[in-house]
């Protein structure tokens, strides 16, 4: 099988995220740099079919700039095979990302198999890849996928809806599958892994060289700014046991009266 | 005034709040609503109520329930008939699913989960959060038309009022294509509540909970509330909560009007996840807590002790 892995590098959870100084974008200044968590998820599946079908290669593709720390140097340290690196901004939309995808893989010469995604990048938060990807591929594809069963080309996937429930879907390869939390646990790179990451290929393209020009942009952001900070709040002290049947009707009666919302 | 197209996403008949919530925001608007089979009559006329003019109900062979493919194909037959400016839905676990598809076959743009919806004359300008809410930015649509937006529940609000009249209901038959990714068989949940995304109402755990038995005291006063009980991202790498129910960065963001923090200290990713809920309350022994930066009414002290009396007074308070 030829699997595709499409990540994506975001700045960590951890890390402030503040505007730059024309509001044009993000301060992309002292940010740490990780591979989309969701992703992880994809990488995991992959490497899993690949340990099971041993003639399958995974090939990892990610559109965004050049940086010193490269989510694509993880997933291979993890054990993919080689990677697609289409150099662009970090501020793409997810109608160029997709297009930009859609070219590296075929620039690579492979026909897909099978092309993992992770549910949504936690940086512009759009789930839409995945999705579009599909269509401009024509391929099948499933969303947030919490469970994978392949047998030949056929596959058994179980997407999580509203309130945990569970929609169990029947297809065949090849499809789109984009991963969530709960469909495995992701390796960590062994040391040597990460050495042997260091050798294997990166092929690196432009945003030309796959097809994407100015003109695809779709959404336009502007005037990034940060969310209003709320007045500060009232605090109630209820560490002592007979505090806390005071505090609390306090609370309850300021919920009601004051925030209106109970 | 531009021509909209708005999705009326229905759970056995009753249309979701989020839709109303889009219709009273683009009332100057001229707005078509389309739905699948299977709206009530009060759905219908709520629909008309909120400035639906017509509304649009596809039945058909192969859409009974949902599939990505199945309703996307159906919905590109309504849309492509009827030249809109924008098409609007709630950004639902449905929602988020099926619209990108949709866009994408009419390699149009499109917005995902604004917060809030603006125009200069006809062209949409909205606001939406990015990285889970750090920060926000203004954002519009470029390219082909129709232009596709979804919205995140409780972030419009319902509106005050709905003067609208009666919507003609035009029955379409839909035509769900050839459907490769099969649905065999849909396993519901634990919950019965509405999914996170779309609770007015939220009473959260973190890892101070200890253990997932102790999750009923906050699943008792979420049963009085109405509400829907969520987990920090502690809480469900610790095993003491579904994935389902984590509530941050790499779970769902939420915007209820309330939300109850038990436990939870508020890390960067969780708060991220719920910071524009209208009122938050927290419930933390530790005072240095930075859940508490964030709270309307903050209370000091062991969740173990305080949940319990809550529950019973809101229980009075409801009654």
């Amino acid at each position: 099988m030829n699997i595709f892995v499409c990540v994506k590098q975001v700045p960590d959870t951890e890390t402030k995220v503040t505007p730059n100084s024309d509001g044009s974008f993000i301060n992309l200044d002292s940010i740490k740099w990780i591979m989309n968590p969701y992703d992880e998820f994809a990488v995991e599946q992959a490497l899993q079919i690949k340990a099971a079908q041993s003639e399958s290669t995974v090939t990892v593709v990610r559109v965004g700039s050049v940086r010193d720390t490269e989510a694509l140097r993880t997933a291979m340290a993890m054990g993919a095979d080689e990677s697609i690196l289409v150099e662009a901004e970090d501020n793409l939309d997810s109608y160029c990302i997709a297009k930009a995808i859609k070219g590296g893989i075929e620039k690579s010469g492979k026909t897909p198999d099978l092309i993992l995604c992770g549910k949504q990048a936690i940086d512009d938060d759009c789930l839409q890849v995945p999705q579009l990807l599909s269509q401009m591929m024509e391929l099948p594809s499933v969303s947030m996928v919490v469970g994978f069963e392949q047998t030949g080309e056929d596959l058994k996937l179980r997407r999580e809806i509203e309130g945990g429930s569970i929609e169990v879907y029947s297809l065949k390869t090849p499809a789109v599958v984009a991963c969530n939390k709960g469909l495995n646990t992701p390796r960590y790179a062994s040391l040597p892994g990460i050495m042997k990451a260091k050798r294997k290929p990166l092929a690196q393209h432009s945003l030309a060289d796959v097809g994407v020009t100015d003109g695809d942009r779709r959404v336009k952001y502007s005037s990034f700014n940060l969310p209003p900070e709320k007045p500060p709040g009232k605090k109630f002290e209820a560490m002592d046991e007979d505090a806390v049947a005071g505090v609390v009707s306090e609370v309850v009666g300021l919920l009601r009266n004051e925030a209106k919302v109970i | 005034m531009a021509k909209i197209l708005v999705f009326a996403e229905h759970n056995s008949g009753t249309v979701k709040g989020v839709t109303f919530e889009i219709l009273g925001k683009l009332s100057s608007h001229t707005l078509e609503v389309v739905a699948f089979d299977g709206l009530s009559d009060d759905g219908v006329a709520e629909l008309g109520k909120h400035g639906a003019t017509t509304i649009h109900k596809i039945k058909g062979e192969g859409l009974d329930t949902y599939s990505p493919e199945g309703y996307a194909n159906a919905l590109k037959e309504v849309i492509s008939s009827g030249s809109y400016d924008y098409v609007f839905a709630g950004s639902t676990s449905l929602g988020k699913d099926l619209f990108p598809r949709v866009a994408g076959m009419f390699d149009a743009g499109m917005i995902s989960e604004v917060v809030e919806i603006n125009f200069d004359g006809e062209t949409f300008k909205g606001t939406r959060p990015l990285f889970a809410g750090k920060v926000l930015a203004t954002v519009e649509l470029d390219g082909p038309k129709p232009h596709f937006v979804t919205v995140r529940p409780n972030s419009i609000g319902m509106p005050d009022s709905a003067a609208g009249g009666s919507a003609n209901v035009v029955d379409v038959t839909g035509n769900a294509g050839s459907i490769r990714a099969v649905v065999n068989e849909i396993i519901k949940g634990a919950s019965e509540k509405l999914d996170l995304t779309e609770a007015s109402i939220i009473v959260s755990g973190g890892r101070a909970m200890k253990n997932s038995d102790n999750f009923k005291i906050l699943h008792e006063m979420a049963d009085v509330l109405g509400a829907t009980v969520g987990a920090s991202r502690a809480a469900v790498d610790s095993g003491y909560a579904d994935h389902s129910m984590q509530v941050g960065q790499t779970g769902k963001t939420v915007a209820p009007t309330l939300y109850i923090a038990c436990g939870i200290s508020g890390a960067i990713q969780h708060l991220a996840g719920m910071r524009t809920s209208k009122v938050i309350v927290a419930i933390n022994t530790d005072p240095d807590a930075p859940i508490f930066q964030k709270a309307d009414y903050g209370i000091v002290g062991d969740l173990f002790k305080v949940v319990p009396v809550l529950t019973e007074e809101l229980k009075k308070l409801m009654n």
